[in-house]
């Protein structure tokens, strides 16, 4: 597995919940209920963006909607902060880093 | 008389008993929160839907969350209250809001607000820190409480203060590997510190529980360990630390050594988040105790502002326990300005608390001393902002060519501060850097004055929200990005 396709996130708990249908980067992939975007990207993935000033890969910080190093790319041109946005089912997510990047 | 309702912004372990202070005399307040669910970073609850229980989320704390979010459901009803809604700016009267979910923008006029903030790690960098797989001790306690989830398959924990041997217990507890706990004061500083302490013994008694619950089972735990930096490209490959002690720097400093992981969490205690204190023009002053500028509030949580008091962490750090109390405290403040007959006994209780936990955290500071040696030893291709890729060998020029001697005028220089976390992350260290690179103390060189919008919003939300702001750099560089 390529370093960038290696889950950062490990799930400890709350398995037991419905998996939600995403795309990570072209990729079909899938999360479970109540996850983050954050959440849902790092464990089928290592980094959620590029530094637009280092070009470097970045997985978030602090989770809690302070350093505003979560942001994502969506297909549409939107951007979401990934901490605090919840995985909806058809979303189809840009980290910048996948096959096609 | 017609007044409007009270705001309170923040449903933490303050904003919640000040909103359920509030409602039990009679009034309707409007709660704003950030968060989908009230209980703040400390007592944040999981996404509807999960399934462990409030002893596994919260430990010794359960009790204290649960009754925090019992107290918020018992008055949800009776409130004005809005979650994900992000309140980006303040004005003398008028506050501006987002709606994190629809991004829809709205102003709400006030009168008399509580300013409930709360606070965040306080980040001390080291070399690699940018690094995919490195989180805040915050951030680490979050993506488990929040979301059942470990940083990684083999974690380093570093930095300082309560959270640290917090978050190591909960990570061993629940499952992950926890290769080194990595604290950069000693067991000396802890003895030291124990008269002070001994007020709340309740308190002490859970932070020696986790180191002892740690050593039994073997999770090592070094003190005076400097972290020297995270090896890795594009993940976390292993941490490279030392002994060292940075609280009182020019002592031995002990070999080099390496521990393999894949993520790190790390934090030197908490920073409050004063940025709506500071638009709306409370007096600040520096605490020596917490190295940091804070707006002032008297002993009942009054800002300099009429109408503005202060509650919780977000205008100095007491700890979540102190804020419940400050919470219910600002709230019977806010009551007797209005003229209402409060309970004087409750009132002297709550003082004698506070004052209480006061003594405590001047026994914290000492069991977990600020690494004064910090800025000294960062090297220059040290990244300082992570939002803009700032490193401290640039604020040191803009020191020693340009004369900065203020934090606006390094900012100004160099843009620290100035990208999308607006100093969250990246303050702290930068006001260190500059007070050592100038040969100022720390309390000389100023603070970060707040910018609106205090975070990012969209662009197109700025423009239509019509509103006579002035836009500033930020919130342009914000879209720009």
């Amino acid at each position: 597995m390529s370093q960038s396709l290696q889950p950062q996130l490990v799930r400890l708990a709350e398995h037991e919940r419905a998996t939600v249908a995403f795309t990570l980067d072209g990729r079909a992939v899938t999360a479970l209920e109540g996850d983050t975007v954050l959440t849902a990207v790092l464990t089928n993935a290592g980094s959620l963006r590029r530094n637009e000033f280092s070009g470097q890969p970045r997985a978030g910080f602090c989770m809690m909607g302070a350093c505003q190093d979560c942001w994502i790319a969506t297909a549409d041109g939107e951007r979401l902060r990934a901490c605090s946005t919840f995985i909806r089912a058809g979303m189809h997510l840009l980290s910048g880093s996948g096959e096609g990047a | 008389m017609n007044r409007s309702a009270p705001v309170i912004v923040g449903a933490g372990p303050a904003g919640v008993r000040a909103a359920q202070t509030l409602v039990a005399h009679g009034l309707r307040p409007v709660l704003i929160d950030e968060a989908a669910r009230a209980g703040g970073q400390i007592y944040r609850q999981p996404p509807q839907g999960f399934a462990r229980s409030k002893k596994a989320l919260y430990g010794f704390e359960a009790g204290r969350a649960d009754g925090v979010h019992q107290a918020f459901e018992a008055v949800r009803t009776s409130l004005d209250y809005r979650p994900q809604t992000l309140v980006w700016n303040a004005q003398p009267g008028l506050l501006d809001l987002m709606d994190n979910t629809t991004q829809a923008a709205s102003s709400l006029a006030w009168e008399e607000l509580i300013v409930a903030t709360g606070a965040t790690d306080r980040v001390l960098p080291f070399p690699g820190w940018t690094t995919p797989g490195v989180y805040t001790l915050g951030g680490a306690q979050v993506a488990l409480k929040f979301q059942g989830c470990a940083i990684g398959r083999t974690v380093v924990l570093a930095g300082n203060g309560p959270l640290l041997y917090l978050v190591a217990y909960q990570y061993a507890k629940a499952g992950a590997t926890v290769a080194a706990v990595l604290d950069s004061s000693s067991l000396a500083d802890r003895t030291a510190a124990l008269p002070a302490m001994l007020g709340q013994p309740a308190l002490l008694a859970k932070g020696i529980y986790y180191l002892a619950w740690l050593k039994l089972h073997g999770v090592p735990v070094h003190t005076h360990a400097q972290v020297l930096r995270v090896e890795g490209d594009s993940r976390v490959q292993s941490l490279a630390w030392r002994h060292a002690n940075l609280a009182q720097p020019g002592g031995k400093v002990g070999t080099e050594q390496v521990i393999p992981c894949d993520a790190v969490g790390f934090g030197y205690a908490l920073r409050s988040e004063t940025q709506l204190a500071d638009l709306l023009g409370c007096r600040f002053q520096f605490d020596a105790m917490q190295r940091a500028h804070l707006p002032v509030r008297d002993r009942a949580m009054r800002s300099s502002v009429p109408g503005v008091y202060l509650a919780g962490d977000g205008a100095g750090i007491m700890g979540a326990d102190a804020a419940e109390l400050a919470g219910e405290r600002a709230a019977l403040a806010l009551l007797q300005d209005r003229g209402v007959a409060i309970d004087g006994a409750r009132v002297a209780q709550i003082e004698q608390q506070l004052a209480q936990v006061a003594a405590f955290r001047l026994g914290l500071e000492r069991a977990f001393p600020f690494p004064q040696g910090w800025a000294a030893e960062a090297p220059d291709d040290l990244v300082v902002c992570r939002c803009e890729n700032i490193r401290a060998g640039e604020l040191r020029a803009a020191v020693r060519d340009c004369g900065a001697r203020e934090m606006n005028r390094l900012k100004a220089l160099t843009r620290v501060g100035m990208g999308r976390c607006q100093g969250r992350m990246c303050g702290a260290a930068a006001t260190e850097i500059l007070a050592q690179a100038a040969g100022l103390p720390v309390q000389e060189v100023g603070r970060l004055r707040g910018q609106a919008p205090i975070k990012p919003i969209p662009i197109g939300l700025h423009l239509s929200s019509a509103l006579a702001v002035t836009a500033s750099d930020t919130a342009l560089q914000e879209d720009a990005s």
